[in-house]
């Protein structure tokens, strides 16, 4: 955070408030009319958005009998443990029946390079188009922002023929690249657009100082991007983490992340569904992305506000 | 300032100074392919990405729809077949209007209940943390686990219906998911569950970045709360709704997971989406012309709507 | 649990140093993954790990329709697993056309498959330019009502013997609030009711001339029209089931919750883990009670080719194992099917099975629609079946003017 005296100079007025938060005199906290209805209707609406949380929480704690009973929403009269032990590690896909556990470091192996090597890609990308732009750029940049209509399963084939071609089918490296590759897009729209907003004086400087392409990028840029950084990584990490169809398809089976084993868990039905461990096997799976989100909540609205609002 | 639009006036004083063109690159003529050698040395990936997999793939896809590939591509043309098939099909229109229903319902809410709540949100209130906290989470939550939960809220026998009717109302009904006339609305709720906290980030931040100044002169003048959002505020956010809306459109031509995880695209077809179909016939069916073809029409209709505005936005201008 | 005791048996006896040979690994995808299906597959892994090698289980749950692209991508990708699941018939004709699997001619002569597999059709749908590329490994028939005699005793009358009584004993079971029909949302279940449907209420003749011949006309002719007038029945019948898998269907019969459903064989297993017995619990009719006879269709195990000797070696090991008496046995009890051999004694089966066999040895077999038409023309017909089942405002008419259309262009 030692940069931030830069950033407060130079950032537009906006930024400053963003950091301030929320200014000027505090609301006197009486029960005015005004405050009922703001409060009543953020209050409305975090009930419709905490539901599905409530009952994936008191459902996961429930023992199979009591959610026979019918009521989704009663509080579980006997908490038991069982959904999520079952969920994490004994839960049966065909004859494997360690649960969740078994992808959890595939997940981590799998997400931790392909974050960072997306990123890494994406943000000189941006870079590169907001600050060197060159003839063509443009272009490549548009079919780039088409990319990201693009269903990825119809992008299958084509990718499973690149990688067999590369020699990479199959393995990690395969898959941090199929993930890099569809994470270009948005992300590099949010890079160029936080590179685009920041005061071009600092770079005309650096110019005049001689200062080259990537000396640029690491000494001026890269200190001040701390926002950006944050939303790039939280979306990645929400998306990878998430990824069931690349992780499936594009690697073997000791590397299947969690999320096909979720899968496996919620569609291979024995009898009646588990609707307990369904949930607690779901809350598991959601962890990290939940833990990043709430940890750094705070950065990504600002994050959002200097990338995607500015430019 | 200004990818995305001509910029709002007074949003910011640096903004004056950044839209002025930069000189750089009109500085020397010769040697144009070195000049810049390091950004077009960075920029290789994307280049590749651009041009092998997205145009690549899209330029193999097309001309694999003019064949009749089943189980592994072949390069057997049978001319517009494929195309007159899928259009024969009940299964594809039903899918496109599904879409089409989805898609502007999604958009319209999306965008009003994020705005709202980020209204809501600029008040200067208490708990912002929380509240932001709570709005946001599901985002983090994949497709196939919202889907899960909602199936599992709005199943008659467990969910919501069945919580109604034991308080007493006993004809109540609501089983979204198991009428084929409301099932793609049952979808929809579950989607802006999961998105509209993404939209509420955009706006908030958007309406964050608008001056202070502004909110002082409309109250001076006296225009109230609701005209001074409507007719001031939102015109001066055009940046955010087109960003939000890139973000809103692409997920909707890509719904796929949600579905599946939801209703399966029952009862019946009742809730098929295009993305759906493509992958039902490309890798069920293994008819992969039939595939290619639907996925085609996709990215037409994307690349009509979106190439053009892409390149006004990001190629018509002198700096983004 | 059994699965979960046999899995762990399993793991015990992987990590206790069976002999010193070290063992190959030899990886197996597939989609059984539910309650029965596990505990078969159980079987084959340890019948496998017997002979020296190690069973990597590579189950894909959520059906063929999620298994069956990963199965090929990674095929077609050139990172092709040990030997993989398909039904029998036509799913894996392109993958054998393109050289990328394994030819078992030789073994299959030196073991004298021919001599052994019945019915015949079975080896015929492995073979391709007369090779032989695939092992069968079960026959699956779909012709099958399966009868809860609990929702009957209930509904105060007796349990129907074929499908006319069904439909009529349909009133007596709403009366008392249970679901007459069970049937998942799952689009292939619609289907396939149908198809079993086409081949009992209609009769032999048509269902060949339709799905073997594609004989445009006899799809919209009259003796269809009854056909599709028994779909309307059964569509009334099961409204208001709402699930999704078809061992959720099933398990509404096994509580008592719904009369009957119509599925294959395999509905059997899962009758078994819930501890019934047939002809006291529940009761099954092989061709609804109308027609005395079933279709072969089934289970085949693919062999990609492979590089790595060793594997190669694993993979005729599990060939063999296949198609062991033994494994045969053990395998199809607990999935519910009938063993792909005649020689085999199944002591063990219970009333349902044996009344399969019976069938199966008069001979009483026709071949499945997975052999006859293409996936992309089964695609088609389950788009329209699942369509008109959840439908309540599609006319009989419009859907068999439908269906004939898809047979016109079918292949």
């Amino acid at each position: 955070m030692d940069k931030s005296p830069i950033l407060t100079v130079v950032q537009p007025a906006a930024v400053d408030r963003l950091r301030a938060g929320p200014q000027g005199k505090r609301p006197r906290p009486a029960i005015s009319g005004r405050n009922v209805m703001l409060y009543g209707a953020l209050g409305l609406a975090a009930l419709y958005y905490l539901l599905p949380l409530y009952v994936m929480v008191v459902t996961s704690l429930k023992g199979m009998p009591e959610i026979r009973l019918g009521n989704i929403f009663s509080p579980p009269m006997e908490i038991t443990f069982e959904p999520w032990v079952k969920a994490w590690a004994e839960a049966c896909t065909g004859l494997n029946c360690d649960g969740l556990s078994r992808g959890f470091w595939n997940s981590v192996k799998i997400m931790v390079p392909s974050v960072i090597l997306s990123i890494a890609i994406a943000s000189v990308n941006g870079y590169a188009l907001a600050n060197w732009r060159f003839k063509g750029a443009d272009l490549f940049f548009t079919i780039l922002i088409v990319g990201a209509f693009i269903p990825y399963q119809v992008m299958i084939y084509p990718l499973v023929i690149v990688l067999r071609e590369l020699g990479i089918y199959g393995t990690l490296s395969g898959l941090i690249l199929v993930h890099s590759i569809f994470g270009m897009p948005i992300l590099t729209l949010l890079f160029r657009n936080y590179f685009v907003s920041l005061p071009e004086e600092l770079f005309k400087a650096a110019r005049i100082d001689g200062a080259g392409f990537w000396q640029i990028y690491f000494r001026i840029m890269l200190p001040m991007s701390l926002p950006i950084f944050v939303v790039a990584m939280i979306l990645q990490v929400t998306g990878i983490w998430n990824d069931f169809l690349f992780g499936v398809v594009f690697t073997r089976p000791e590397n299947y992340p969690m999320t096909v084993q979720l899968n496996n868990i919620v569609n291979s039905v024995q009898g009646v569904k588990e609707y307990n461990v369904n949930m607690a096997a779901t809350l598991l799976s959601g962890a990290v992305p939940l833990i990043v989100y709430f940890v750094s909540g705070r950065l990504f609205v600002r994050g959002i506000a200097a990338g995607a609002v500015k430019g | 300032m200004t990818v995305f639009s001509t910029k709002p006036p007074g949003t910011s004083p640096s903004a004056v100074t950044s839209s002025t063109a930069r000189p750089k690159t009109r500085a020397r003529r010769p040697n144009r392919l070195f000049r810049n050698l390091s950004a077009k040395i960075a920029s290789i990936p994307m280049v590749l990405t651009a041009v092998v997999i997205f145009l690549g793939g899209t330029v193999w896809t097309v001309v694999y729809s003019f064949t009749n590939s089943k189980l592994l591509p072949r390069l057997t043309f049978v001319g517009f077949d494929q195309y007159e098939r899928l259009w024969a099909t009940p299964r594809w229109l039903v899918s496109i209007q599904n879409l089409a229903t989805y898609g502007i319902l999604s958009l319209i809410f999306s965008l009003v209940i994020g705005f709202l709540l980020a209204a809501l949100m600029d008040q200067k209130i208490r708990f912002e943390d929380t509240f932001r906290t709570i709005f946001l989470y599901p985002f983090a939550l994949s497709f196939i686990v919202t889907g899960l939960v909602w199936q599992w809220i709005l199943n008659p026998e467990f969910g919501v219906q069945s919580v109604v009717r034991s308080l007493g109302w006993t004809s109540f009904t609501f089983d979204p998911l198991y009428n084929e006339d409301i099932v793609i609305y049952g979808i929809l709720i579950a989607a802006l569950w999961q998105g509209t906290g993404l939209v509420m980030c955009l706006m908030l931040a958007g309406l964050r970045g608008i001056d202070e100044d502004i909110w002082k002169a409309a109250r001076v003048d006296g225009i109230p709360m609701w005209r001074t959002y409507l007719f001031i505020i939102i015109p001066m956010m055009r940046p955010v709704f087109v960003t939000t809306l890139v973000i809103i459109a692409s997920g909707i031509v890509r719904i796929y997971d949600l579905v599946v995880a939801q209703t399966s695209g029952g009862p019946g077809i009742a809730s098929d989406v295009p993305a759906k179909y493509v992958y039902d016939y490309m890798f069920f069916a293994q008819n992969l012309g039939q595939g290619f073809a639907a996925s085609t029409m996709m990215l037409l209709a994307v690349a009509i709507v979106i190439v053009p505005w892409a390149y006004l936005e990001f190629g018509g201008r002198k700096r983004g | 649990m059994n699965i979960r005791a046999v899995a762990a048996l399993l793991a015990a006896s992987v990590v206790l140093p069976v002999g010193s040979t070290q063992a190959t690994d030899l990886e197996v995808t597939h989609w059984w993954t539910s309650g029965g299906e596990a505990a078969a597959v159980a079987e084959l892994a340890k019948a496998f790990d017997a002979t020296g090698n190690h069973w990597v289980d590579g189950a894909i749950a959520g059906s063929g329709g999620t298994a069956r692209p990963i199965m090929i991508s990674r095929i077609t990708g050139g990172d092709p697993m040990g030997a993989t699941q398909f039904n029998h018939g036509r799913q894996a004709e392109e993958l054998v056309n393109e050289g990328l699997m394994r030819d078992f001619t030789e073994l299959a002569a030196k073991e004298k498959w021919a001599e052994k597999i019945r019915p015949a059709s079975l080896l015929k749908s492995c073979t391709f330019e007369g090779k032989i590329y695939c092992v069968p490994l079960n026959i699956h028939s779909w012709q099958w009502l399966w009868l809860s005699n609990d929702a009957y005793k209930k509904a105060g009358v007796p349990v129907p013997k074929n499908w006319d009584e069904y439909v009529a004993a349909a009133p007596a079971l709403e009366k008392v609030g249970i679901l007459p029909m069970a049937m998942g949302g799952q689009p292939w279940q619609a289907n396939n009711a149908f198809s079993v449907l086409v081949i009992t209420v209609g009769g032999k003749d048509i269902y060949q001339k339709v799905y073997g011949d594609k004989d445009e006309k006899a799809a919209a002719g009259p003796e269809m029209a009854k056909v599709f007038k028994a779909a309307d029945d059964a569509r009334r019948m099961s409204k208001g089931t709402n699930v999704q898998d078809w061992n959720q269907a099933t398990n509404l019969v096994i509580t008592g919750k719904a009369g009957g459903q119509i599925m294959g064989d395999w509905a059997q297993g899962e009758f078994q883990l819930a501890g019934k017995k047939a002809g006291v619990d529940y009761t099954c009719l092989p061709g609804l009670g109308v027609t005395d006879v079933l279709t072969t269709g089934g289970d085949a195990i693919y062999f990609p080719v492979l590089k790595d000797k060793e594997k190669s070696k694993a993979q005729e090991a599990l060939a063999s194992t296949l198609l062991d008496p033994k494994t045969q046995v053990a395998f199809n009890l607990k999935k519910g099917s009938l063993p792909v051999r005649g020689d085999v004694d199944l002591q063990a089966a219970n009333d349902c099975m044996r009344k399969g066999l019976d069938i199966l040895a008069k001979g009483n077999v026709m071949t499945s629609t997975d052999q006859l038409i293409s996936q992309d023309t089964q695609k088609q017909m389950e788009d329209l079946m699942s369509q008109f089942f959840a439908s309540s405002s599609m006319t009989v008419e419009t859907a068999q003017k439908r269906f004939a259309g898809i047979i016109a262009s079918a292949d």
